[in-house]
């Protein structure tokens, strides 16, 4: 391959790196803005600390049970910090960056659904998990060349990877944990705990919005040739329809349901449509974004009210619909919606099935990992905090400092 | 010597303040008051539709002497006033003595309003 194509490549890709690690302050802002000001340092911690020990242990054994050798299909071997392992066409260091970010945006999803009621230390030993064992088995299964790959199923930037997977270790932390002191009344009504800066979160659902230009078109891994700057173009186009059909699909049916168009649905509406369109980023038309994207925004309220009202799953800022619920739609659709291969182009059910049986081990995987982590540590330590520290804000008990002085 | 105190709407206050200081009272306190009644304002977030009962008002303290009580609360009167439910309260009670701290200087003349 010619030196500077490579190059070029190289540069795209750390780039792309650059943005997607953006969305970590992008997250922050965003679950920061949706809970109370009195647990805004423990929320901001957990982001800082779901990047931290990401960055550690993917670097140290995840990369390698990633994209280690393998025999099975299963789980590479673990690296132990040596990259020498690797054969690729670009920079190792590089790459392992990009996986990186990736693998710390799995991670990061999950703080939000179990916001303000968490003993911190034990919000450490999920983060530690997920980046450790959680998000490199099944990126193995898919990215890493596993069983998954073989069958051909098409997850560009990782609906079900990353967003699906954080979203179903959101939902069973939040079920592991209980509701929030005071979010269901005697009647079992739900009742809303408004967060405490809605500025705050549209400015981290923008950085997110941005951080995306970088999440799917980067996933190319490539810029020179014109196949590529062909991909990475269709890529921004299709990701930035389907936000922006997400959110408008979301703005006019609150509009409708509740009389008031709601900010706080639109901004995870935006998210809904980039989580979905993910994973079919390059192999859908642009009609086929905006489709997803829609299909995302509407299907996004009916989850919240269906996990909030109905299963009485206390997600303060939407995690488990938005990253879970959006992200299973999105891999499934590409199975409908993709150019090439997809059923409503005459594909077959062949492609559709792939997609249906891999988001499904996929989630049934996480659902798994998470249920003995979050179950096994409530039993053993108790993962959340007592009420009075509930009360009283863990930003006092837990870290001794407050955001707001 | 008396306080007049007033709830007032917020959307009323920069009208009331303004008027107050072109009458002869030329120091009043004032704060953000939350109140609880029967009026409900209807929130939604989140897709959860919840009445709030919190009313957001303006609180006025005024101190003066008995001659500038009716002049206050006919400005309060006028200016605070949209006709409909809600527009608030003023309360007048008396005050039994005042210090200025700078002077030591005690009784009503302490309060220097103009005239």
């Amino acid at each position: 391959m010619n030196e500077l194509a490579i190059s070029l490549d190289t540069v795209w890709m750390l780039l792309a790196a650059m943005l997607v690690f953006w969305m970590q302050p992008g997250f922050a802002l965003c679950e920061a803005g949706f809970t109370r000001s009195k647990n805004t340092v423990n929320i901001l911690m957990k982001n800082f600390v779901d990047f931290m020990l990401g960055s550690l242990l993917f670097f140290l054994v995840g990369f390698g049970f990633m994209f280690g050798s393998d025999g099975a299909g299963f789980i590479g071997a673990p690296n132990w910090g040596d990259l020498s392992f690797y054969k690729g066409d670009l920079p190792v260091e590089g790459f392992l960056i990009f996986e990186t970010v990736f693998c710390a945006t799995a991670a990061t999803i999950v703080s939000g659904a179990m916001a303000e009621r968490t003993k911190f230390s034990m919000y450490l030993v999920y983060s530690a998990f997920i980046s450790l064992i959680v998000y490199p088995v099944e990126g193995h299964w898919t990215w890493g060349g596993g069983w998954l790959a073989d069958l051909g199923f098409h997850d560009f930037a990782g609906s079900a990877i990353v967003h699906s997977v954080g979203g179903v270790l959101a939902l069973i932390g939040a079920i592991a944990l209980g509701p929030r002191r005071g979010k269901y009344g005697k009647d079992g009504k739900s009742r809303a705990i408004p967060g405490h800066n809605l500025a705050i979160a549209a400015l981290g659902v923008f950085i997110l919005w941005l951080g995306w230009f970088g999440f799917n078109p980067g996933s190319q891994l490539a810029a020179s040739g014109e196949v590529n700057r062909i991909a990475i173009s269709h890529v921004f186009l299709t990701t930035n329809l389907a936000a922006a059909a997400g959110g408008t699909a979301t703005m006019f049916l609150t509009w409708l349901k509740y009389g008031k168009p709601s900010l706080s649905l639109t901004l995870n509406g935006i998210l809904a449509g980039l989580v979905g369109i993910t994973a079919g980023c390059d192999a859908v038309s642009p009609w086929g974004a905006v489709v997803i994207g829609l299909l995302c925004g509407i299907v996004l309220v009916f989850a919240i009210e269906f996990i909030d009202h109905k299963l009485h799953i206390d997600d303060p800022v939407g995690a488990s619909s938005v990253h879970g619920v959006c992200g299973i739609l999105g891999t499934i659709l590409t199975g409908l919606l993709a150019t090439d291969g997809g059923l409503f182009y005459g594909g077959g059910w062949h492609f559709f099935g792939v997609q249906c049986l891999g988001i499904l081990v996929i989630d049934l995987w996480a659902a798994v990992c998470g249920f003995i982590l979050f179950f096994g540590i409530k039993k053993a330590h108790g993962l959340r905090v007592e009420s009075r520290v509930e009360d009283e804000g863990l930003d006092i008990y837990e870290h001794g400092e407050s955001c707001y002085n | 010597m008396k306080r007049i105190e007033a709830i007032i709407r917020k959307t009323r206050f920069e009208d009331v303040k303004e008027a107050l200081l072109q009458s002869d009272i030329n120091w009043f306190e004032y704060h953000d008051v939350h109140g609880i009644g029967q009026s409900r304002q209807e929130r939604i977030y989140r897709g959860v539709q919840y009445s709030t009962d919190v009313i957001e008002r303006i609180a006025l303290t005024i101190i003066c002497r008995d001659m500038f009580v009716e002049p206050a609360v006919e400005v309060i009167l006028r200016e605070a006033h949209t006709g409909e439910v809600g527009d608030g309260r003023i309360f007048v009670s008396d005050v039994i003595d005042t210090w200025s701290i700078r002077t030591g200087e005690h009784g009503d003349t302490v309060l220097r309003d103009k005239k």
